[in-house]
């Protein structure tokens, strides 16, 4: 579906934010400016830059694919994403921000007085953030490939520069416009085609989406293979076209694709016929649409201990995403950071009642990705394929145009970060220089891993992240705010007791096949075994531990918990300076 | 406000009324009252004050995170013990799209409201509480 509105429509979004970023460099000037935009951001400003720094990859494109592959099992990825605003709203935003700290090292630090926690959770948060900005790049990789028909690589480089020229040349300040004007591009980027597509399935008989049979051809349809494919055909189809098939050359000739699995080669061409039930890629669930809709229908391994794996990592997940957290820090106050989390529980509310009808959309009109694989391109593909001519083109230039929005915005927003843990913890290198110079390298890393990764799936890696943010940096934040009994000894304990799993397990299910062992699941969800595991270890060592509490813990508790206005801060007798 | 009303000049023999000043909670040249100086200078009490707005505050999250949140989780159960409970349908959908894709955010939203309100409730007590002189 190459389209030239597509890639006007890519461009336009890059440009934008550059120019977008060069106003702010001129109001950003120094470093306090840099790294938390002084501190200056309203409410409604902040949440909405929250809101267009969350909505990544994932969420754009990532969440609708998996609905329309494995139905609504996968609706917990969306709730589980607003959910975790609540949970952050609930257990960490206000007393987040009065720690009066910019990343989440210097929390660390601050509640524990110890550069020992202050490198456990430098090195974590680099983990977490470059585990996800790979997906981002890769799912970049992939719009520019369906849309233009670029190589998969070009997408990454092309997002990798722009924000590090970006970032470098204008900090959070000006990434607080951009990722603000990133939320609202992005929603209307989702929700202008969804109507009209709402509209086009209707004037087209509005088509039951649950049907009891297979999703079939609805019309004749050419599909290419990037890739080879294993593919499972529920009936015999006659098929024409050029390629490979189980091992047999063909050219421009048609043949019977028999029931059963067939092997398809990289780069064929076939085109199936209308009516035709859809095959599938054969590791997918063979559902008619009728069964598809239903809980537990996604064929995978225990899907209770799955969904319940799910939920734990997204809902606890995201409050140890170092590029959320650090957003916490522009709030002027603990009260501000509260509200700016309610307004962004709304934002992401919104927003997310979109992907789930793409997903059912895709059930009906665009069924071959079933057979491809390619599910995440399903918002991609959609309004060319339901609309036809020049608007169903403008429609589908707007979703490229938000889905970049969506790598941009991400990526900016997890380089920021990571330059801010890099220059402090690891370079050692203050200052604007030392910022511009991580900057590069927070971004450069990520780009050669995308190089030598295997290309797994965009929100299998995501949700990696979220399950190593919540078995680590989760149970730092949530029993360091709360408990005034965690030790130095017992906060390293617990996060690399969660942490370090956690990641292991993740990788072994990206660099190996672990099939269908009965362990798979445990490793490619391993929130709901290591999350308890980094609460209790970290509780459990700080309570056999207890003569290293750290010292003035009390004081660091007024600090976390008394509201500012009060001139409390715990800092001893001379402490009546008003002016605040 | 206790004050007695005005008097209208209306009475014959003048009469002196005594007028106390009321009491407001109007801005007010803000000075570290006990409260916080207990506080600030870490004493006995002082924790005591923070212990109390900590627990409060905790109480609070935990509850409004373990309603909203627990209410959720039990849906996975529940699909799972009852299957024929995804064949129901409301307003056209299937009732795990009707849970998770429409009822869910407004039940988030609500919670995340009702929470900050009483947050910052709590907040305005210990406030009072420790500004008291």
């Amino acid at each position: 579906m190459t389209s030239g509105y597509a890639i006007v429509a890519v461009l336009v979004v890059a440009l934008g934010t550059i120019l977008v970023g060069t106003y702010g460099l001129r109001v950003s000037r120094t470093t306090s400016d840099f790294y938390v935009a002084s501190r200056t951001v309203s409410p409604w400003w902040n949440a909405s830059a929250i809101g267009g720094e969350y909505l990544s990859a994932a969420s754009f494109v990532g969440i609708a694919g998996l609905i329309f592959a494995y139905g609504p099992d996968m609706l917990w990825f969306p709730v589980g994403y607003t959910a975790g605003y609540l949970v952050l709203l609930t257990m960490v935003a206000a007393p987040l921000r009065r720690s009066g700290a910019y990343t989440l090292p210097d929390f660390a630090e601050a509640r524990f007085r110890s550069r020992g926690v202050r490198a456990v959770a430098s090195i974590l948060a680099l983990a977490i953030g470059w585990l996800y900005l790979l997906p981002q790049l890769e799912g970049a990789g992939l719009t520019l490939n369906t849309v233009t028909g670029a190589p998969d690589w070009l997408g990454a480089l092309v997002v990798t520069v722009v924000v590090t020229v970006n970032v470098m040349s204008g900090g959070m300040r000006s990434i607080t416009f951009v990722q603000a004007f990133q939320y609202w591009l992005k929603l209307t980027a989702i929700t202008v085609p969804i109507v009209f597509l709402i509209i086009a399935w209707q004037v087209h008989g509005s088509e039951s989406l649950t049907k009891p049979e297979f999703p079939t051809f609805r019309q004749d349809t050419e599909v290419s293979f990037h890739n080879q494919t294993m593919i499972h055909a529920e009936q015999s189809i006659f098929i024409k076209g050029t390629g490979e098939i189980d091992g047999t050359h063909i050219e421009n000739t048609g043949l019977v694709l028999t029931d059963g699995n067939h092997r398809i080669g990289q780069g064929s061409e076939f085109t199936f016929p209308q009516g035709a039930p859809v095959p599938h890629v054969s590791t997918m669930a063979h559902n008619t649409n009728a069964m598809w809709a239903l809980p537990e229908s996604s064929g995978q391994q225990f899907p209770l201990y799955g969904a319940y794996s799910l939920i734990i990592a997204t809902f606890l997940g995201t409050m140890g995403l170092p590029h959320v957290i650090v957003r916490f820090y522009t709030n002027p106050n603990g009260t501000a950071a509260r509200r700016t989390t309610l307004i962004v529980l709304g934002l992401l509310s919104v927003f997310y009642l979109m992907p789930p009808m793409y997903g059912a959309l895709g059930r009906i009109y665009t069924p071959e990705l079933l057979m491809t694989g390619q599910t995440d391109a399903v918002v991609l593909v959609l309004p060319t394929r339901m609309i036809e001519g020049i608007g169903g083109q403008l429609l589908g230039a707007l979703v490229a145009g938000g889905a970049f929005a969506a790598f941009l915005s991400t990526s900016s927003g997890l380089v920021v970060s990571l330059a801010g843990v890099l220059s402090q913890d690891v370079l050692r290198l203050g200052g604007v220089r030392g910022f511009r110079i991580s900057t590069v390298l927070a971004g450069i890393v990520p780009l050669a891993m995308t190089f030598v990764s295997t290309g797994m799936p965009v929100a299998d890696m995501v949700g990696l992240a979220f399950a190593v943010a919540a078995s680590s940096l989760c149970p730092l934040l949530m029993l360091g705010i709360w408990s005034t009994r965690i030790t130095k000894v017992g906060a390293i304990a617990g996060m690399l007791a969660g942490g370090v799993p956690a990641l292991t397990a993740g990788l072994v299910t990206m660099f190996t096949d672990t099939g269908d062992a009965w362990y798979e699941v445990l490793l490619s969800r391993p929130a709901a075994w290591t999350v308890p595991l980094g609460f209790t270890v970290m509780y459990v060592v700080s309570l056999l531990t207890q003569r290293h509490v750290p010292p003035g813990v009390q004081r660091t508790m007024v600090k976390l918990h008394a509201p500012e206005n009060l001139g409390l801060d715990g800092s001893g007798p001379s402490s009546s300076d008003e002016r605040s | 406000m206790t004050t007695p009303p005005p008097q209208r000049p209306v009475p014959k023999p003048t009469q002196r009324v005594v007028v106390t000043s009321p009491r407001t909670r109007a801005p007010r040249a803000r000075r570290p009252y006990s409260g916080t100086r207990e506080i600030n200078e870490q004493s006995e009490l002082g924790a005591v004050y923070m212990r109390t707005l900590i627990r409060a505050q905790r109480r609070l999250g935990l509850s409004v995170c373990l309603v909203a949140c627990g209410a959720l989780g039990l849906l996975p159960l529940l699909f799972s013990i009852e299957p024929e409970l995804g064949k129901f349908r409301i307003l056209g959908l299937g009732l795990p799209w009707f849970l998770l894709c429409v009822a869910t955010f407004p039940m988030l939203l609500l919670a995340g409201w009702f929470y900050v309100r009483q947050a910052e409730r709590s907040e305005r007590e210990f406030a009072e509480l420790v500004e008291r002189p």
